[in-house]
């Protein structure tokens, strides 16, 4: 059997209009893994979910979804992928319940096999009370459940879900969190991108970070914030100073004659650095911490690969 | 050994089996949703051609009718009623197809179905089969409607009536499904039918027979392919035609080969469809 639930080599993406969105990325996503595909907009987060679905064509690369290769085993591979695409894609003027019995039926489920877990998956997702009223009046929240409903009709073992959150407010989206955890703890794999890097620490074991098409990270969860061994301190000065001073060890940063920026490791103290500024003579009025964590190594990162 | 052939020989069965179920159903799945789309509209689908064909039949078969006299030896409101059978035939079954399909891409739900295991062969036939329902279904109504202004209308060659009513719902579907595919705007999808497919059919003798038009005329008319669908049902329905009907079922069977093969080129190679 297979080792990995998504395996993809080498799989480039040329548009129409010459844009090239996926510049060769491999990826492996192990079996029942919980996995984050982060990256900013336009990084190929889309059209890589669009190629494993067979909703874009591939320019060249190999994807197989459980060992199965899109290309010679594709149907074994669709039964056992949903996707939940990042854009509403169903008929807005039918009903939730038809929207879903439909979708099962395209999977070859008939309607009378198709009802009880129909049943069971709007129940599970709050939508069972909205069952008879037109897609198109659901609130954007509860469109976004029934995307993920219509996924996973026919009980997929690998569930890739793009953006799901966006959005949603706070409330649903924990919901859908709780939701996406409970489903994987069941065993089945799942894929997200987002752009909340709070949704992805919160759920992903592992995370890759994509860049202009190009896998820039790819590694675990805790090993990624683990590398966050640097925190940056800013300090508001009481004299406006000319250049950065410097002192072995911390790297200093004049961003205005008022304000420094120190990066500091998490191994030294900045007890240090205190008296090596006072030696310089340099007093402080205030001091705060730099911005989020994981936001930040993912600026640098997106950054570097830019250079 | 034989035995274990035996069993592989099962084991490959049902899994085929149990493949074609699942087409099936997924077939069933789509041309039912295809046919509770227009009947969930109706009134912009059913209604219409009830009314137009109504009008129809007042003013060029009760009014101006018995003035024009007979054509080919019928009454012109009888010999009129093949004609606006097709015509009916012809654009519903064309507009089902081309609304539905563009609309699904439209609405990106075309994705339920790319992301579904359904072949491409069945994705088309599932809207060849909605289109042609319509076309059937308001294939009946028009002639309900011109049975109430003449009811002593028979049929005179049943068979070949409804073959050529089948055969004709079939082609304009995947015209209109074809059309579907190269559509960027609703603007495309009206294009085709009110700027080509209306004008071929009103000059392909759906009011007249061709035998009434100067030489020249009569000459491009037999250009027209909609001359020889009309004609045919005519031959079916009243025994008469202005063209053979060998040469016109052949050419018909013809262009259905072609615009499937051609449809399901497009589903494979994904253009529209799939970026
Ligand atoms: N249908 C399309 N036609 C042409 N270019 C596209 C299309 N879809 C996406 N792109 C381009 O491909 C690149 C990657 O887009 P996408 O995969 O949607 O990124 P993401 O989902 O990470 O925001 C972008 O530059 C985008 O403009
Ligand atoms: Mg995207």
């Amino acid at each position: 059997m297979a080792e990995y639930a998504l395996e993809i080599n080498n799989l480039q993406k040329v548009y129409d209009n010459n844009i090239v969105a996926l510049k060769g990325i491999d990826l492996k996503v192990a079996k029942g893994d919980f996995y984050a595909l982060l990256g900013p907009n336009g990084a190929g987060k889309s059209s890589t979910i669009g190629i494993i679905g067979s909703l874009v064509t591939k320019t060249a690369g190999k994807v197989s979804v459980f060992g199965n290769d899109i290309d010679t085993d594709l149907n074994k591979a669709k039964s056992l992928l949903g996707v939940v695409s990042q854009e509403i894609n169903f008929s807005q003027f039918e009903k939730v319940l038809d929207i879903v019995v439909t979708q099962a039926g395209f999977y070859g489920i008939p309607k009378s096999t198709a009802m009880p877990k129909v049943e069971n998956i709007l129940k599970r997702l709050g939508l069972w009370d909205k069952r008879n009223v037109q897609a198109r009046t659901l609130s954007g929240g509860y469109k976004r459940r029934l995307m993920i409903a219509k996924a996973l009709i026919h009980e997929p073992q690998l569930l890739i879900l793009d953006e799901p959150t966006a959005g949603v407010d706070i409330e649903l989206r924990r919901e859908m969190w709780s939701f996406l955890k409970e489903i994987n703890k069941n065993g089945t794999t799942i894929i997200l991108t987002t752009h909340y890097l709070e949704e992805a620490e919160q759920l992903c074991r592992n995370i890759g970070i994509i860049d202009h098409g190009t896998i820039v990270a790819d590694t675990s969860m805790k090993d990624l914030l683990g590398r966050l061994n640097v925190q940056g301190f800013v300090f508001d000065l009481d004299h406006p100073l000319d250049e950065a001073p410097v002192i072995e060890g911390f790297p200093l940063k004049l961003e205005d004659p008022l304000t420094l920026v120190a990066a500091v490791n998490k191994d030294r103290s900045i007890n240090a650095l205190f008296s090596e500024l006072t030696k310089l003579n340099i007093k402080i009025k205030s001091m705060r911490n730099e911005a989020n964590r994981l936001e930040e190594l993912f600026i640098e990162m997106v950054n570097s690969n830019e250079k | 050994m034989r035995l274990i052939d035996l069993k592989n020989y099962l084991s490959k069965w049902l899994i085929q089996m149990k493949n074609n179920f699942r087409v099936s159903v997924s077939l069933w799945t789509l041309t039912v949703k295809e046919v509770r789309r227009f009947l969930r509209i109706w009134v912009q689908t059913l209604v219409p051609p009830a009314v137009t064909m109504s009008l129809y039949f007042v003013i060029f078969g009760s009014l101006i009718g018995p003035r024009i006299g007979s054509m080919d030896g019928f009454d012109y409101i009888q010999y009129m009623i093949p004609g606006l059978i097709m015509l009916s035939v012809i654009t519903n079954s064309y507009n089902n197809v081309v609304s539905s399909f563009y609309s699904v891409k439209f609405q990106k739900s075309i994705e339920e179905l790319l992301i579904s295991p359904m072949p491409n062969w069945s994705i088309l036939l599932g809207f060849v089969l909605g289109g042609v329902c319509r076309g059937l279904l308001i294939g009946i109504i028009v002639f309900g409607v011109s049975l109430l202004f003449y009811p002593d209308f028979t049929v005179a060659n049943p068979l070949l009536t409804i073959v050529v009513l089948l055969l004709t719902a079939i082609l304009f579907s995947l015209m209109g499904f074809i059309n579907a595919v190269f559509a960027d705007s609703f603007d495309d999808i009206s294009i085709i039918p009110t700027f080509i497919l209306t004008p071929l059919i009103y000059l392909g003798g759906v009011f007249y027979s061709i035998n009434i038009l100067p030489d020249l005329w009569r000459s491009i008319s037999m250009a027209n392919p909609m001359l020889y669908v009309v004609n045919t049902f005519r031959e079916g329905m009243l025994g008469v035609s202005d063209v053979s009907i060998s040469f016109s079922l052949g050419m018909i069977i013809t262009f259905i080969l072609v615009l499937t093969s051609s449809c399901l080129y497009l589903l494979k190679k994904g253009t529209g469809i799939r970026q």
